[in-house]
């Protein structure tokens, strides 16, 4: 089976080619160099459309316990936004956290071929796993999340060596099957337990007299002698606290220039400047990330309406319980391992502060130089549902249209930000870093967000338009592995995509303690901890792909 | 003979993993860590093998175009039950979606308590690791715990350490209604509980009163369900004194009208006590697949396990879509059983057209239309299941090999058929 796309633009920074009119060829669910002679069996005239890789989401709620809870406390909302059956899609409802088929459909819809969960807790990674194996179409993954854990904690309490360090790391990464590690406030959701309602950057853990900067120090050095090619996902400590800038600075200043990424950087960048003691830290954090490449970032723009926060960070979470919208929240401490916390929310752009919180995030997409170190998220459900991507593509792209917006919001918010006097448009070349080739390169994946031959034919094809929103919610084409699945914004097709996980060596001897540990203290033993492989393919539609680590593991 | 160790269980709720289990061909004993809701539920031997059409002996094929053939004369089938493993609910879940049925977890009556609460009002809750190694006050509400989890207390409360408590004995347990009958209760060291009985119809009151002596409201009554003031300021004053407290009920267990509102006083009385130190609660479940039924229509839905199909897409009620309730109204016109786990929890009595997807061994008051016995989860197949906690899944094992389809296999087998 031979499909030739003939006559798009393509824009596909991975191979350095902006804007460039050419075909492709897609043989075996991949892109190949032009045959001599086949025979075109399927051919698409596209002549003279948007072609991108399929777009790739670093940073989204979709698969795990929490954003369970959160679908389960917020039926109102799924009463608005019920999605029937057709005969080749499943029902289910939507907005802000939908079920799992219409969280893969619609993202197929805007032409995204891939989602990565970024909390999965070790102990609920079987869940995340098994939710996102109902995912139609797009592939997936998760960050392991470590850092409140009590046997790291532990470990770092009795100072143990580097090596310890990263064979637990790695193990935890093998055992529950993930991309990459992620920490959400350095040591605060174990602090929160002990009953520590804060936990600054050199705070003390009361119990394990470990601060978040040591645990951030031996994370990033585990993440990066093991080679995993995502940097260390890092949530910082002070999670929308005014003032919280200063934390995120010292943060960046706290790794030893070792890669890092800054994961919803909006919710870390408050100053507690003007009449509400809330400003924004926008040009500061800019500057920070402009300064060190070892810096890199995702948004999580905010934007007005409805949502639920999920979060693994249950001591911020309980913090903002009082502004629930509305009035019902869940917390949870979780297994030794970690915590999680849900908190509906509904920013609104006549709020003093949630204004400004829109404002700071599109000044940190606007400020921050290079495109292949900042991704766009929401932090779905978080700022926004995963659905207001569009709309978020033409704040970037469109100068008219966001200073339209921002004429809208609430006028103290408006005196408080530089966002009118910046006239930066993000490019088509540029979205398509973001939202592909930078993605896929700072996840470590092989053969996506690209369009080079032997590459995955993840394909998205738009009708040029000059408002972007309208364009980016409808492609005309979408491919998955070379599969047609979405024409006119709309499913024709559904396929199940595959799972990335990375695999750095460790040394098997840590299994000694960790047995110990687990016949002392967990509830399960070690054995029914690990994630087989086989869970994750034996309902015949699931696959794994291991992506090679970096550098030198050991 | 074959020995299985660490086998892992879907029938007691707790996740219990460290089961030894032998199988010789078909017959299953389990020789270590057993209790008496474990080891019979392992052992019940396999009786039925052949799929039954009308009392006769069918084959599995027959079996699944007749249950096809019913499904699609229907307009408004009930699939009731679901008590199964994660594929089980997936499968089942599919097919509510294309015959639109209802989909109605047998224990969600009781379960409505907690969800209720949850929805209306929210909760901060704990998973039981954090019990076992954090908990130094314990507060059981309306509930007797050893009764329905026999190694509660062994495992999770007097277990040999507690990573952050001196000793686990150290723990103060009060228990706030039901009389505890054994004696697992009791610590090692010979402590007893602080036990403070009132029937579970002045609960709420009780509750209520707790709850605002722990606020400092005042307070004038002199009594409350037979329980002296000053005994409940005393277990207040133990509740505030707490560093990681937790409050545990089963719903399950509540037998009074609108336990609801008991459930939400116990949470927003855990929430009041966070102002100023850390408490949580933890309620008991994880029987019958409850927690896997509602996790899985959960991410598929949207809702908890009580959901309508019929518009074409998922609709809740928590009141509505009882399968009984729907029986007894004649909204109902097929009733498709689904019970994977025990031979007890048969279908409900009813006149519409029935079928069973049932472990062998079920007996029927009535035989079903169509009966296909299928195996376990956990025993004949593997799978996966979650604990009370929600938070952690297990993943089951196949046992041996006995033949029987998985309720995942019938259930997918009869769509195609539709």
């Amino acid at each position: 089976m031979l499909t030739k796309l003939s006559g798009g633009i393509v824009f596909d920074p991975a191979n350095g080619v902006n804007g460039k009119q050419m075909d492709i060829y897609i043989q075996d669910g991949r892109i190949i160099k032009q045959p001599d002679d086949a025979r075109i069996d399927t051919e698409y005239n596209i002549d003279g459309k948007i072609v991108m890789a399929g777009a790739i989401d670093l940073h989204t709620h979709i698969g795990g316990g929490k954003g369970n809870i959160a679908r389960i406390l917020m039926p109102e909302n799924h009463r608005d936004d019920p999605v029937a059956r057709t005969s080749i899609t499943r029902s289910g409802t939507g907005h802000c956290m939908p079920s799992t088929h219409i969280t893969g459909y619609r993202y197929a819809e805007m032409g995204y071929t891939a989602g990565f969960e970024p909390a999965v807790l070790p102990v609920n990674a079987r869940q995340a796993h098994m939710e996102m194996a109902d995912i139609p179409i797009l592939d997936k993954g998760g960050y392991i999340m470590l850092g409140s854990d009590d046997y790291l904690l532990r470990m770092l309490t009795a100072r143990k060596d580097q090596q310890a360090i990263n064979d637990y790391v790695a193990w935890t990464l093998r055992a529950s099957q993930g991309l990459g590690i992620k920490v959400v406030n350095p040591g605060g959701i174990s602090a929160f337990k002990f009953n520590q309602r804060k936990l600054d950057l050199d705070e003390q853990h009361s119990h394990y007299n470990v601060s978040p900067r040591d645990i951030l120090k031996a994370l990033t050095m585990a993440v990066k002698q093991l080679g995993i090619p995502h940097p260390l996902h890092v949530h910082g400590c002070n999670l929308g606290v005014p003032g919280n800038l200063q934390t995120t600075l010292d943060t960046i200043n706290a790794v030893d220039s070792l890669p890092m990424h800054l994961t919803h950087i909006q919710f870390h960048s408050y100053g507690t400047e003007g009449d509400f003691k809330f400003s924004s830290g926008a040009a500061q954090i800019a500057e920070a990330v402009n300064n060190n490449p070892n810096i890199s970032l995702d948004v999580g723009q905010i934007m007005f309406g409805q949502t639920v926060t999920a979060s693994g960070d249950s001591m911020h979470q309980y913090a903002n319980h009082n502004i629930a919208n509305p009035k019902k929240w869940v917390c949870m401490d979780i297994e030794c391992d970690a915590g999680c916390g849900l908190v509906p929310f509904k920013y609104r752009d006549q709020n003093f502060v949630n204004a400004l919180q829109w404002a700071i995030g599109l000044e940190i997409f606007l400020l921050v130089d290079d495109p292949w170190r900042i991704f766009l998220t929401t932090d779905h459900p978080n700022g926004a549902p995963f659905t207001s991507y569009p709309h978020l593509i033409r704040l970037l792209m469109d100068q008219s249209f966001r200073n339209d917006m921002l004429a809208t919001i609430h006028p103290e918010a408006q005196k408080m930000t530089t966002l009118a006097s910046i006239d930066r448009e993000y490019t088509l070349e540029e979205i398509a870093i973001l939202t592909r080739a930078g993605a896929a390169r700072i996840t470590g994946l092989v053969h996506r967000g690209s369009l080079g031959e032997g590459d995955w034919a993840d394909i998205t094809v738009y009708t040029d338009n000059d408002d972007r929103e309208a364009m980016f919610e409808t492609p005309d084409y979408v491919f998955k592995d070379g599969r047609l699945v979405v024409k006119d914004g709309e499913i024709v097709d559904i396929c199940w995509g595959t799972t990335h996980v990375v695999r750095p060596s460790y040394d098997a001897s840590v299994e000694t303690e960790l047995t110990q540990y687990f016949e002392r203290f967990m509830t399960m033993k070690l054995g029914n901890f690990k994630i087989s492989d086989d869970e994750l393919t034996d309902d015949g539609r699931g696959s794994l792909t291991v992506h090679p680590t970096t550098g030198a593991a050991s | 003979m074959t020995e299985f160790k660490e086998v892992t269980s879907p029938f007691c709720g707790i996740g219990t993993d460290d089961l030894t289990v032998q199988v010789d061909n078909l017959s299953v004993t389990v020789t270590e860590n057993g209790c008496s809701m474990n080891s019979p539920a392992f052992e019940l031997g396999i009786t039925d093998t052949s799929p039954r059409v009308g009392g006769k002996e069918v084959d599995l094929d027959t079996a699944y175009h007749k249950a096809a053939e019913l499904l699609s004369q229907t307009s408004q089938p009930v699939i009731g039950g679901c008590a199964t493993d994660v594929n089980g609910m997936r499968a089942l879940l599919s097919l509510a979606d294309q015959s639109g049925a209802v989909v109605d977890h047998q224990g969600f009556n009781s379960a409505r308590y907690n969800i209720l609460t949850m929805q209306e009002s929210g909760w901060i809750n704990t998973t039981l690791a954090e019990l076992k190694n954090r908990c130094d006050v314990l507060l059981v509400v309306g509930t007797d715990i050893e009764a329905t989890y026999p190694r509660f207390y062994e495992l999770f409360v007097w277990c040999q350490e507690a990573m952050f408590l001196e000793q686990s004995s150290d723990r103060e347990i009060i228990i706030l209604g039901k009389h505890p009958q054994g004696k697992t209760v009791i610590s090692p060291t010979g402590k007893h509980p602080h036990v403070l009985d009132c029937s579970d119809a002045a609960l709420p009151e009780v509750l209520s009163i707790l709850r605002a002596l722990l606020k400092n409201r005042p307070v004038k009554s002199t009594e409350v369900g037979g329980i002296s003031l000053p005994e409940l300021q005393l277990v207040a004053d133990k509740l505030k004194q707490a560093n990681y407290g937790v409050a545990t009920w089963s719903a399950a267990a509540l037998e009074h009208q609108h336990a609801d509102l008991t459930v939400q006083t116990i949470c927003e009385l855990v929430k009041d006590l966070n102002h100023d130190t850390r408490f949580a609660g933890l309620p008991l479940g994880g029987r019958q697949g409850d927690q896997t039924a509602h996790q899985v229509s959960g991410w598929t839905t949207g809702y908890p396990a009580r959901v309508r199909f019929s518009s074409g897409f998922p609709e809740y009620d928590p009141y509505l879509y009882d399968t009984e309730f729907m029986l007894d109204n004649g909204e109902a016109d097929l009733l498709l059983w689904v019970q994977s786990l025990d031979t007890e929890s048969a279908q409900p009595p009813t006149l519409v057209p029935t079928i069973v997807i049932g472990r062998s061994g079920m007996q029927f008051q009535k035989e079903p239309d169509v009966f296909i016995p299928v195996g376990v989860p956990g025993i004949d197949h593997s799978g996966h299941a979650y604990r009370l906690d929600s938070v952690v899944a297990i993943r089951l094992k196949q046992l041996r090999d006995s033949g029987l389809p998985s309720t995942a296999d019938v259930l997918s087998a009869i769509q195609l058929a539709l």
